[in-house]
């Protein structure tokens, strides 16, 4: 049934559907209209679950590896500073196997203190053995969360569905919310091999000698390649049943591209009105969007930009000392592709700050006279800055 | 002496504790009270190396292992999983040492026992972070020499009172039990597995290795730190009603320090004061008993 709703109550709606029946949350801005609507569906018996109300991010995430280790099927939400505490525990919960589920509300991290969008937080993530899926709007949030339990149960991998903080976490869009029984027949019960059970008493994640360590080790990077392909299966499944599919890449207008735009989240939106304003004036570019980010879709990503001569990529996040974090993933994927189109990286939107069609057309025609790269990563938007020394 | 408790042995031998570790007597009578239908949750302590290497386990219940910081958490989880499969019969007891409870872990288990999770979080208290080597927890009484309280910097701090904080929750049970006293121990943890909600074990565990001891001196240390009410048995209900399960007779605090290497450097003036230190603890606690004269 069609609805409008807010990117959040998206998301409750889908673990709603998933029938999640262990939660476990702590209130940071802007997740916390995704945590208010489920606590109120575990009140008033919409949700079969139990909601752990925690004193922190951290023990969120312990208590869901405890539930989830249980044989139960588990959700959070976080966002910034929230994803941040439980960074040690992201570790654990694909070392454990777990097949968690979270949304995560991109937002930047402290100092200044700011609730605004920005990808840093869940990027910083990346190296923690988490499935990571950026999505575009409502609707994606929707099927991407009911889809991420399906990946994640099928490989044993951990899976963080990410969204824009306000841009899409509290933007009304129309979204089709499905009937309980296809979510059922696309979504089977979690039926885990190992838990906690008095009947079959194993110790689950003991001490690991270098004997065995490094093994356990290479089956998780097993896993995460596998959920490549596997990603794929169930859009396929999926799409069977709700006739909508996302890919793991999706490539707009690239084929006869000289200028390709790689972006991620919501930016895709006004990559999507940037073609509207400059394909008609005759100006060959197109945009690549990457939605899932680990496990990064290599031979996809080198298939959409290899006949591009130039490679842009629009990143709302930085790592210091290095670049924005999508270019050098990009890179990373092309480097090897013998006469590879060179890269672009331009850093934009920080904290919040609009990404707007003009500042992506000012890009557009700033790379369109540039030959090479001045600087591996240029920051457009800038103000004035008085360095501190 | 007959325990009143399970014959059948829940912790194996080949387990890889220190000779006449107390972290590993504690482990055995409180799974043999406990019984089969118990899971285990684990953080960081000596325990995640006594219970043996992958594929190996010394223990026959199910057991999760989890970061330092996270035994009051953990628990909770696997408690409403277990709720959720309308398992309400077994017991989730998290099995932690003092670092775990005292220091790092000690947000989670407020946050636990204050939702009153039905659950048992026992702490077998060895007085520092002996799995590392031997350094310093806020449980290290006053007086003791640790790898990070070495020489003139030996520990001028107090212990922490971990029950009265506990008690602070006002949760429906909290115990101090010790390893010299297996009858009172096994009694406690049936006590605390018949009542719902959070209940809390301080468990005295001696450490031979930490504490410059012999280890054939474990029980004995043990039963002496009651004898000389440096660590008291007592249980309180509902964070109000409290129970003095041990009452000695006149006994000085210096027989129990001279016996131990962590204590070496201490003089008789130093004594003198951690004498009056432990009367005055004893004091306090039998006005909250309401037996004070």
């Amino acid at each position: 049934m069609k609805k409008v709703l807010e990117g959040s109550h998206a998301v409750a709606e889908a673990v709603r559907l998933a029938r999640v029946q262990v939660i476990s949350a702590y209130p940071i801005t802007p997740q916390t209209h995704i945590v208010e609507i489920l606590s109120d569906y575990v009140t008033t018996g919409k949700m079969d679950a139990k909601y752990l109300r925690v004193e922190s991010e951290h023990s969120c995430m312990a208590a869901l590896i405890g539930a989830q280790s249980t044989g139960i099927r588990t959700f959070t939400a976080t966002s910034s500073q929230g994803l941040a505490l439980m960074h040690e525990l992201l570790h654990w919960a694909s070392g454990a196997r777990l097949p968690i589920v979270m949304a995560e509300v991109n937002r930047a991290l402290a100092p200044g203190w700011n609730i605004w969008n920005d990808q840093t937080d869940s990027l910083a993530q990346r190296d923690t053995g988490w499935i990571q899926l950026y999505c575009e709007d409502g609707q994606e949030v929707l099927d991407t969360t009911i889809q991420a339990y399906r990946l994640a149960e099928i490989v044993n991998l951990p899976a963080m569905v990410v969204l824009d903080a306000f841009y899409l976490s509290h933007t009304y869009e129309p979204v089709d919310v499905p009937d309980q029984d296809e979510v059922d027949r696309f979504l089977p019960p979690y039926k885990p091999a190992f838990i906690l059970d008095t009947k079959h008493p194993y110790s689950l994640s003991p001490l690991v000698t270098p004997n065995a360590y490094m093994e356990m080790r290479y089956d998780i990077a097993m896993a995460m390649d596998d959920a490549l392909g596997q990603f794929d299966r169930v859009e396929e499944e999926f799409a069977m049943i709700f006739d909508r599919r996302y890919g793991a890449v999706e490539a707009i207008d690239c084929d006869d591209a000289d200028i390709v735009f790689v972006t991620s989240g919501t930016v895709t939106s006004t990559g999507r009105l940037l073609l509207e304003e400059l394909r008609p004036r005759g100006e060959k570019v197109g945009v690549l969007k990457i939605k899932l980010f680990r496990p990064f879709p290599v031979e996809a990503v080198r298939r959409a930009l290899g006949k591009a001569k130039k490679v842009v990529v629009v990143d709302r996040n930085f790592s210091f000392g290095a670049s924005g974090i999508f270019a050098q993933e990009v890179r990373a994927a092309i480097c090897n592709v013998p006469g590879h189109p060179p890269i672009f990286g331009y850093i934009a939107g920080l904290g919040g700050r609009d990404i707007t069609v003009q500042l992506l057309e000012e890009i557009y025609f700033d790379v369109k006279g540039s030959a090479t790269p001045r600087k591996e990563s240029i920051w457009v938007g800038l103000q004035e800055v008085n360095r501190a020394t | 002496m007959q325990l009143d408790a399970l014959d059948k042995e829940l912790m194996c031998s080949g387990h890889v504790g220190c000779p006449g570790c107390g972290a590993t007597i504690a482990m055995r009578f409180v799974l043999k009270a406990l019984g089969e239908k118990t899971v285990m949750v684990l953080p960081a302590c000596c325990w995640s190396v006594i219970a043996g290497p992958f594929p190996q386990s010394s223990l026959r219940i199910p057991v999760i292992h989890t970061a330092f910081e996270t035994g009051g958490a953990t628990a909770s989880g696997v408690r409403a999983a277990l709720d959720m499969k309308g398992d309400t019969e077994t017991t989730v007891i998290t099995w932690a040492g003092d670092g775990g409870t005292f220091d790092i872990g000690f947000q989670a288990l407020s946050g636990a026992v204050e939702r009153n999770e039905d659950f048992i979080y026992a702490c077998y208290d060895n007085e520092a972070y002996m799995n590392t080597g031997i350094q310093r927890s806020s449980s290290t009484p006053y007086g003791a020499w640790t790898t990070t309280t070495t020489g003139a910097d030996w520990k001028k701090l107090r212990k922490k009172n971990i029950v009265e904080a506990l008690v602070a929750h006002r949760i429906p049970y909290a115990a101090t039990a010790n390893i010299a006293f297996p009858e009172d121990l096994i009694r406690k943890v049936k006590k605390a597995k018949a009542i719902k909600g959070s209940k809390f074990l301080h468990i005295y565990a001696s450490c031979p290795t930490g504490w410059r001891i012999p280890s054939e001196m474990s029980i004995k240390i043990a039963r002496m730190a009651v004898q000389t009410n440096i660590f008291p048995l007592y249980e309180v209900e509902n964070g109000v009603n409290y129970t003095i399960n041990y009452k000695p007779k006149e006994y000085l605090v210096r027989e129990y320090f001279k016996l131990q290497g962590r204590f070496r450097h201490l003089k008789d003036t130093d004594l003198d004061q951690i004498q009056e230190m432990v009367n005055e603890d004893w004091w306090l606690l039998l006005r909250k008993a309401g037996e004070h004269a």
